[in-house]
C-alpha cells in the first residue's frame, strides 16, 4: 500500500475483497481457527515447537494420498472414494519388497533405507497401474455415479484383500505372525527397512522442532509431476474430457480413455502416497487399514478449496497444511484443556463434517 | 359455419419473451365444427400461441401476453392448463404423454375413471373406490369409436405402433365431456401415410359431430385436405387468415417463406468450382430426433452447400454422422478417400472440422478460458501447441503463450468482445460464443468445414458476422463449406446450392435464387418429384 489516500483505502479493501473472494471464507476462518489454537496452546501446556513438527510431518504424510484425488476429480470422475485401491497397490509394494529384500532373491543387494523404499514403489506400480485400468473400466460403465460406487468398490477390495493377507504365501519374519509362522501381521514395522528414510533426510533440528526436509522435497517432487503430467497433451484432454465429455469427444479424444488413464493415475499416486506415510509413521497397516485412506483425503482437498470437479496443486497444499493443522492442534489443546480423551471422536467429526459442508455446496458446472 | 357466433377468438395476442417479440397483434376467430390450419416455419409463434390459448404457466413466468382470450364472446384467462381443461380445450403435443405400462383403455381414461365405492370408502373417502373395469373399457371404446379408428383397448402402450399412441393420444381428449376445441400440434408428423389418412378422416369426423379443431401441420397438402380455413404466421405476425378452398400448397408455402426483402446474394454471380470434394453415398445416421435414412449428396470442392428443411428431419443428423458424433453408416468419401465413420478422431485428421449446433454442450469448455476453447482441437489432433522438453519427441508440454496467441489472432479476426483470451468462454455471449466455436473450427485450417445452425440464438447483427467471417475462409483461403439451418433466407444468401431434407431424405437440390415456392414444397414434403432429383444428379 503506497500510502493512506481514499482511493488507495479502496484500493485496499478491494484487494482484501478479492483475496476473500478466491481464497474463500471457510478456509480463512480455518486458518484463524489454528492460529487461535496456537495461542491457547501454552496455557493448554502443549508444546508449541513440536506442535508445529508434528503439523508439518502430518502434511507429508497425507499429502500425497490427497494429490492422488486430483487426477480424478480433473477427468470428471468425481473425488476417490475409492483410493484404498491406489492404497492397496502400495501395500502390497512395500509387502513384497520387505519380503523380497529379507527372505526372497534380493537378499543382501538392496541396503536397508531409500534402496529399498525405492523397490517399494517399483513394485507398487505395475498393481496400481492393473487395479487402476479395472476399476476405471468399471467407473467408465457408472457415468454420473462414480463417487457412491467408487466408495464401495473400495470398500470391497478392502475386504477382498483382508482375506488375500492371510493366504497370499508372505515369510518375511518381521511381516509375519510370530507364533503361527505365517499370515501377515495386522501392523507391520518398516523399522530396519525404509523407516524415516525421506523424513530424517536433511531433516533440520531445533529443540524439539524438527523439519521434515526429505519429505517435503518429496511431496513438492510429486507436486511437480503431476503439475508437469497436466501440462502434456494427455493431462490436458484429461481436464477437457472433466469440463465438458462432449466437447472433448467432438475434439477427437477418446474420454473413456482419459478417464481411464486419470484412474491409473490416481491409484498410482495413492500407492506412492500410502509407502510415503509409511515411512513417516513406521508402520505398514494391512487387513482394515486402506478403509480410513479416502475420506481424511477427500476432506483435505475439499477444505482447499476443489470442487467435486476442478482441483489444483494449491488446493492440495493448502487443504493438506488447514486439515492436518486442525486435526492435529485441536485434540491436542481440547484434551488437555477438557482433561479428556476425544481425539479419534473430535477426528472424526471435523473430517465428516467437511465432506458434508463441502459436498452441500459444491458448485453447479455450467453445461 | 355461423360467422356470426365464434366459439373461439384470440384478440390481438402480444407476446414478448425479454424483448424478442414472437407474437404480435395475431387475432383470428373459431367457429363450431371447423378445422382450422395454423402454419407458420419453425419459431413462427405457433407453438407460443398455443401455449397462451393452454394457459401455460411458462407464458405467466414470462411476463404474461398482451390481447385477450374469448369463449362464447366472453373474455377468459386460464391461469393453468386445468383451466383450459375445465372449458373444454383439449391438447395433444408433438410428444406423447402416455403411461406405457398402462392400455389404451387405462390411457384413455386416466384420472376419470368409473369406479365402484367399497367399503374402504366409510373409512378414507373416495379414493378408495375400486376400478370399474368393464365400464372403463365401454367409454374408452366409445371415444375411439368416435374417432373412427381402430384400436385393440386391451393393448399396452408400450406395445403398440407409434400412430396408435397419436390415436390414444387423442382419444383421451375427446373422452372428456364438454369437448368443443381440440388443439392438434404436428400429430401427423410421426405417423405413416395411410395411418394418416385415418386420422384425417377422423378429424373430419369429429367436426361434424361439432367439435373445432386446430391443426397445426408441416405438411400442407395434410392442412389443405382437411382444413376449412387457413391461418399462416410468419414472424409472430399473422400474414394470411383465408378459406383453405382453391388454395394450393404453393401458394401457402410462399406465405409460409416468404419475406418482404428478397435475400440479397453475395456478389460473385457466377462461380468457378474443383472437382467433387465431399460425397455422401446412402448415409444413414442414427441421431435421436434427427434421423437420417438415406442420403447421397456430392459436394464441389471450393462450393458452399446448403443444407435446409424443418426440424426434426434429419438436417443435423448428416454433419453429426460424417464427423462421428453420432451412429452411422453407408458411405462416405472426402476427395476419394473413405471417412471412418463413428471416429471423431479419424475425420478431424482427415481435414474436416464441425461447429456444432449446440453451442454450449458440443462446442464449448463453458468453465476454460477461450484460448483453450479454440487452440484445444489443433493440439489434440495436429500436436500444435507443444513445447518439446529437452529436445525430447515424447515429452512436451503446453505452449501456453502460443495458445494465448492463436486465440488474440482469432479474437481480433472475428471481433470477438471479451475481456481477453484468458476469460472464460461461459462469460460471453451467445454470438461471442458462436465465434469462439468458429475459430476453434478455423485453428485446424480444415478443407471441409460443416457448420451447423451458425446463427442459431443470435442477434441480427453478430449473424451477420459470423455469416461474412464464412463467406470470407471460404473465398480467401478455398475452405469448402456444408453449412446446415433452419432458416433458408440465411442459406440463400451465401449457399451456391441448396439441399432440402425431408423425412431424412434430400427432397431436392436447388440454387439459391429458386423460387420460395420450390422450397416451401421439399419441405413440405409435396416437391419431391422425380425431375428435381433427376435435374441435380
Amino acid at each position: 500500500m503506497r500510502n493512506g489516500n481514499g482511493k488507495d483505502k479502496d484500493g485496499f479493501k478491494g484487494a482484501v475483497r478479492s483475496f476473500v473472494a478466491s481464497f474463500g471464507w471457510p478456509r480463512i476462518i480455518i486458518a484463524l481457527f489454528i492460529v487461535a489454537l496456537f495461542f491457547l496452546a501454552p496455557a493448554a501446556k502443549v508444546e508449541i515447537p513440536s506442535a508445529l513438527s508434528d503439523v508439518l510431518n502430518r502434511f507429508g504424510m497425507n499429502a500425497v494420498l490427497v494429490l492422488a484425488m486430483v487426477p480424478m476429480v480433473q477427468s470428471g470422475c468425481g473425488l476417490n472414494f475409492g483410493l484404498p485401491i491406489g492404497v492397496i497397490a502400495g501395500l502390497l509394494g512395500s509387502t513384497l519388497a520387505i519380503q523380497v529384500v529379507s527372505v526372497g532373491p534380493l537378499v543382501g543387494i538392496f541396503k536397508p533405507g531409500l534402496p529399498v523404499f525405492i523397490l517399494a514403489i517399483i513394485l507398487a506400480m505395475p498393481f496400481a497401474a492393473l487395479f487402476g485400468w479395472a476399476y476405471g473400466k468399471l467407473l467408465n460403465r457408472v457415468k454420473g455415479d462414480e463417487m457412491i460406487i467408487a466408495t464401495y468398490v473400495g470398500w470391497a477390495a478392502v475386504s477382498f484383500m483382508s482375506i488375500m493377507w492371510l493366504i497370499l504365501p508372505y515369510s518375511a519374519p518381521t511381516m509375519i505372525w510370530a507364533y503361527k509362522g505365517y499370515q501377515l501381521r495386522s501392523t507391520i514395522a518398516v523399522a530396519g527397512f525404509y523407516d524415516k528414510v525421506l523424513s530424517s533426510f536433511l531433516a533440520i533440528r531445533i529443540g524439539d522442532f524438527v523439519f521434515p526436509t526429505g519429505m517435503i522435497l518429496f511431496v513438492a517432487l510429486m507436486c511437480l509431476v503431476v503439475w508437469l503430467f497436466f501440462r502434456t497433451k494427455a493431462g490436458t484432454a484429461m481436464t477437457a474430457v472433466g469440463s465438458n465429455p462432449d466437447y472433448a469427444r467432438a475434439s477427437g479424444v477418446d474420454a473413456s480413455r482419459a478417464r481411464i488413464l486419470s484412474v491409473v493415475a490416481s491409484c498410482m499416486l495413492g500407492a506412492v502416497g500410502i509407502i510415503v506415510y509409511q515411512q513417516s509413521y513406521g508402520f505398514i497397516q494391512v487387513y482394515n487399514g486402506p478403509l480410513m485412506a479416502a475420506f481424511p483425503a477427500v476432506a483435505a482437498l475439499l477444505i482447499g478449496g476443489a470442487s467435486v470437479n476442478k482441483a489444483s496443486i494449491v488446493n492440495v497444499v493448502v487443504g493438506t497444511l488447514l486439515y492436518q493443522g486442525m486435526i492435529t492442534m485441536t485434540p491436542k489443546v481440547i484434551n488437555s484443556l477438557l482433561q479428556s480423551d476425544m481425539a479419534e471422536v473430535l477426528r472424526i467429526i471435523i473430517a465428516n463434517g467437511m465432506i458434508l459442508y463441502a459436498l452441500t455446496r459444491k458448485s453447479k458446472v455450467a453445461r | 359455419m355461423d360467422e356470426d357466433c365464434p366459439l373461439l377468438s384470440l384478440e390481438h395476442i402480444t407476446k414478448d419473451f425479454d424483448g424478442t417479440v414472437v407474437l404480435s397483434d395475431v387475432s383470428f376467430k373459431l367457429c363450431k365444427g371447423e378445422i382450422l390450419g395454423l402454419v407458420g416455419e419453425n419459431g413462427a409463434g405457433k407453438t407460443t400461441l398455443m401455449r397462451i390459448l393452454f394457459g401455460m404457466p411458462v407464458i405467466a413466468e414470462t411476463g404474461g401476453f398482451q390481447g385477450r382470450c374469448c369463449i362464447d364472446g366472453e373474455s377468459v384467462d386460464f391461469k393453468s392448463p386445468f383451466d383450459a381443461l375445465d372449458a373444454g380445450i383439449g391438447m395433444v403435443h408433438q410428444e406423447f404423454s402416455l403411461i406405457s405400462a398402462f392400455t389404451t383403455a387405462e390411457n384413455i381414461l386416466l384420472n376419470r375413471e368409473c369406479t365402484h365405492p367399497s367399503f374402504l370408502n366409510e373409512v378414507f373417502g373416495d379414493r378408495m373406490s375400486v376400478l370399474d373395469r368393464d365400464a372403463i373399457r365401454e367409454r374408452a371404446e366409445r371415444s375411439i369409436e368416435k374417432l373412427g379408428v381402430k384400436l385393440d383397448p386391451d393393448m399396452l402402450v408400450s406395445e403398440m405402433p407409434v400412430g396408435h399412441k397419436q390415436f390414444t393420444e387423442i382419444a383421451r381428449e375427446i373422452n372428456r365431456d364438454g369437448i368443443r376445441v381440440l388443439v392438434l400440434d404436428e400429430p401427423t408428423a410421426v405417423l405413416t401415410e395411410s395411418e394418416a389418412e385415418v386420422l384425417l378422416s377422423g378429424m373430419r369426423s369429429l367436426a361434424d359431430q361439432g367439435i373445432s379443431i386446430i391443426f397445426i401441420s408441416h405438411r400442407l397438402h395434410e392442412v389443405l385436405e382437411v382444413a376449412d380455413r387457413i391461418v399462416v404466421l410468419r414472424d409472430g405476425k399473422l400474414v394470411k387468415d383465408v378459406s383453405a378452398k382453391g388454395v394450393t400448397v404453393k401458394e401457402v408455402s410462399a406465405w409460409m417463406v416468404g419475406r418482404d426483402v428478397e435475400a440479397k446474394r453475395a456478389s460473385g454471380a457466377h462461380r468457378e468450382f474443383g472437382p467433387e470434394f465431399l460425397r455422401l453415398d446412402k448415409l444413414w445416421v442414427d441421431m435421436p430426433g434427427e434421423r437420417v435414412n438415406e442420403v447421397s449428396i456430392s459436394v464441389r470442392k471450393g462450393e458452399i452447400f446448403g443444407i435446409g428443411g424443418l426440424a426434426g428431419q434429419g438436417k443435423l443428423g448428416i454433419p453429426n454422422g460424417v464427423m462421428g458424433l453420432q451412429l452411422a453408416g453407408g458411405e462416405a468419401l472426402l476427395d476419394g478417400q473413405a471417412i471412418p465413420l463413428n471416429d471423431p478422431r479419424a475425420a478431424l485428421s482427415m481435414g474436416m472440422a464441425f461447429v456444432s449446433e449446440d453451442r454450449r454442450g458440443v462446442g464449448l469448455l463453458l468453465d476454460e478460458s477461450l484460448d483453450w476453447n479454440i487452440a484445444f482441437t489443433a493440439m489434440q489432433i495436429q500436436d500444435r501447441y507443444l513445447k518439446p522438453f529437452l529436445g525430447s519427441r515424447f515429452l512436451r508440454f503446453r505452449d501456453d503463450r502460443g495458445m494465448r496467441e492463436l486465440a488474440q489472432e482469432y479474437v481480433d479476426a472475428l471481433e470477438i468482445k471479451c475481456t481477453g483470451v484468458r476469460q472464460r468462454a461461459k462469460e460471453l455471449s451467445g454470438g461471442n460464443q458462436q465465434k469462439v466455436c468458429l475459430a476453434k473450427a478455423f485453428a485446424i485450417k480444415p478443407k471441409l468445414l460443416f457448420v451447423s445452425e451458425p446463427t442459431r440464438g443470435i442477434d441480427v447483427g453478430a449473424k451477420r458476422l459470423v455469416l461474412d467471417a464464412l463467406l470470407k475462409y471460404n473465398r480467401e483461403n478455398g475452405m469448402t463449406i456444408v453449412m446446415i439451418s433452419s432458416e433458408l433466407e440465411e442459406l440463400r444468401s451465401i449457399c451456391d446450392r441448396i439441399a432440402i431434407v425431408d423425412e431424412g431424405r434430400v427432397a431436392g437440390i436447388l440454387p439459391p435464387e429458386a423460387h420460395l415456392e420450390d422450397f416451401g414444397l421439399l419441405m413440405s414434403g409435396r416437391g419431391a418429384t422425380e425431375e428435381a432429383r433427376v435435374a441435380n444428379a
